[in-house]
């Protein structure tokens, strides 16, 4: 009898039953299983029929690249001439029209050091002095008055550049931030504590346009007369503040995961605090919350544009302007459109490369 | 009605290297420790036994202050134990302890969980303590999984591994918090005998366990408590043949069937 058991377990362990069906059994299968669900398939087959057809032919074959206004006017396609014809200006805003190779070069550099640093090899201490030099770099094409470069106000500064700036510092300052305040938060002083959920908690409470208002009018109320701190610099404070108080209770998380066990262990080696939270609960925590912290990061990518408001020209409002040229008018979907796919790219490599940085990480 | 009875090894003063005197601690309400006085000696190995939420946890933990108590002083190496961040700090560099559950650091390899603790606390350069890990990973019988995560594991391995990375740090006394009880019956011998080597190299250590037969071939001292009170002390034959509480008979008898 036990034998038999035994048998019958290693003849059916020894190789999975193989399912294979063809297109037609599974369309039969799987889409017209039933009165309810053909009926559903026809309707969308017919949505899908009326919508993607009339799309591919007025972005695709109807549309125009690289003609003029009024030869898009003459057309019913898709008039992708306003970007070629409006690029320099969606990109780049207010920078001096000459100039434009110096935050072209910047941001090649920027995408490139990103693009370095994704590998984890790399993440070394060359890495960091690398980062330092090219974000001098990138201050100095930027900025300029050094070396020969003509001086540039960084109130000429507009369209991607801008956005990228405001997001990366963004995100770089607001997440070391951020884990501070998550830490202060859990500390047993009870000042600390206290100052670090009354920020959390009031940042929180408040939209980031009314952060970045307040940074714009309320800020300059406070300084001494004459001394004026640069508007972008008001917005990118802002931004960080806002951006951190979220990162911070997403990071509080991660730590009410770890187990009490893993810090009575690190305790009983005789790490001190600093130590023990570097080497043994942040490295796990931080881990866990890759997810959350890269959504957060996402969404404040994308909240850049609400700088718009305080009369920054980010990209997104670049792009409005550029529509604001009388030839160009009426042309908003095509130029929304493509702004949508640089966000859409930004957005995409980072959830991307969170889902890497994950896998990489669950050894 | 206290450990101090009888037995202590070497017993001359200079010798005493924990000192425990009327210590009381309190989780809220709940009189978990109730006048302990004890001294442990150099080179002396005692257990602990008694039956759950008899406080023997609490009493090892407070020894490196994993637990806070509220009265009493203990003494650590001629160091009292206060609030004394500093101090705290420098009994758990002498103090190792092995817990049930083995609590190693999942996100690093064997040989960085081993090496951890002397780099950051006893400032050793990282290529020593890999060698001095290696030696007590060699010590425990399994230098070939040096490179391998926690996770990667038996629970008997992951123990000895936690057994090593307390030893790397060169400690004086060693406390194990039910080493064995976490583990499948085929591993516990595997970490006994771990234990057993190390108790003939003369470490001290303070062992909670039910493990009689550990007790008998190992212990100086075999302590009994019940409800926050060292009940009774003795030598492991006297303990085990001539118990002389009621109450420790009652659990002798039912632990050893």
């Amino acid at each position: 009898m036990v034998k038999s058991v035994k048998n019958n377990i290693q003849t059916e362990g020894l190789k999975a039953p193989v399912i294979r069906i063809g297109v037609v059994k599974w369309t039969k299968a799987n889409l017209f299983n039933g009165v309810f669900n053909s009926i559903l398939t026809i309707v969308t087959l017919f949505f899908l029929y009326k919508v993607i057809p009339p799309f591919l032919k007025w972005a695709f074959i109807d549309s125009f690249w690289l003609s003029t206004a009024e030869q898009c006017r003459a057309g019913d396609g898709a008039c992708w001439s306003i970007i070629p014809a409006n690029i320099r200006f969606i990109i780049f805003g207010f920078y001096p029209h000459e100039l434009h190779w110096r935050p072209f070069v910047a941001m090649i550099m920027l995408v490139s050091l990103l693009l370095y640093s994704k590998n984890r090899d790399h993440w070394k201490k060359s890495l960091v002095y690398m980062w330092i030099a090219g974000l001098f770099i990138m201050g100095i094409l930027m900025k300029g008055g050094l070396l020969g470069l003509s001086s540039v106000e960084s109130d000429q500064w507009g369209g991607l550049p801008l956005t990228l700036m405001l997001s990366f510092f963004g995100l770089f300052a607001a997440y070391p931030l951020g884990v501070l305040l998550a830490l202060g938060r859990r500390s047993k002083m009870p000042a600390v504590k206290t100052i670090c959920i009354l920020y959390i908690e009031l940042i929180r409470g408040v939209p980031l346009i009314s952060l970045l208002f307040m940074s714009a009018v309320l800020f300059p109320l406070f300084l001494p007369e004459g001394l004026t701190i640069n508007k972008i610099l008001r917005a990118q404070v802002a931004i960080i503040m806002f951006t951190s108080a979220y990162i911070a209770e997403v990071v509080r998380g991660g730590l009410q995961a770890i187990t009490r066990e893993q810090y009575e262990a690190a305790e009983s080696l005789g790490l001190n605090y600093v130590q023990k939270m570097r080497l043994v609960i942040l490295p796990q925590a931080l881990k866990i919350v890759i997810p959350p912290t890269v959504g957060i990061l996402i969404s404040a990518f994308k909240d850049t544009s609400l700088v718009v408001i305080i009369a920054l020209y980010d990209l997104l409002k670049t792009t409005r302007s550029a529509l604001a040229n009388p030839s160009w008018m009426g042309f908003s979907p095509e130029a929304y459109i493509f702004v949508a796919l640089i966000y859409f790219v930004c957005c995409y490599s980072m959830s991307n490369y969170s889902r890497r940085l994950e896998k990489e990480l669950h050894a | 009605m206290n450990g101090e009875t009888i037995y202590c090894i070497k017993g001359s003063s200079e010798n005493k290297i924990i000192e425990i005197a009327g210590l009381h601690k309190w989780f809220g309400d709940l009189h978990v420790l109730c006048d302990i006085d004890l001294t442990v000696y150099k080179g002396e190995r005692i257990v602990i036994c008694g039956p759950s939420g008899s406080g023997k946890s609490t009493l090892i933990r407070c020894i490196n202050r994993l637990e806070e108590h509220q009265k009493g002083k203990i003494f650590v190496d001629g160091i009292e134990l206060t609030g004394n961040l500093k101090n705290i700090e420098k009994i758990r560099e002498e103090v190792g302890m092995v817990f049930q559950h083995f609590n190693l650091f999942p996100h690093l390899t064997i040989i960085e969980n081993l090496s951890l603790g002397p780099i950051w606390v006893r400032k050793v350069p990282k290529k020593e303590a890999e060698e001095t890990a290696l030696y007590y990973l060699e010590k425990v019988h399994i230098p070939e999984q040096a490179n391998k995560y926690p996770g990667q594991l038996s629970g008997g391995q992951q123990q000895r591994v936690a057994i090593a990375r307390s030893l790397c740090m060169k400690p004086k006394i060693m406390l194990f918090d039910e080493p064995t009880s976490a583990l499948d019956p085929e591993m516990v011998k595997e970490v006994l005998d771990v234990m057993i080597n190390l108790a003939e190299e003369g470490m001290t250590m303070l062992v909670i366990s039910h493990e009689m037969g550990f007790a008998k071939s190992v212990a100086h001292r075999v302590l009994f408590m019940d409800f926050g009170r060292i009940v009774e002390g003795n030598t492991p034959n006297e303990f085990f043949d001539n118990p002389q509480h009621e109450r420790t008979k009652l659990f002798l008898s039912q632990i050893l069937h």
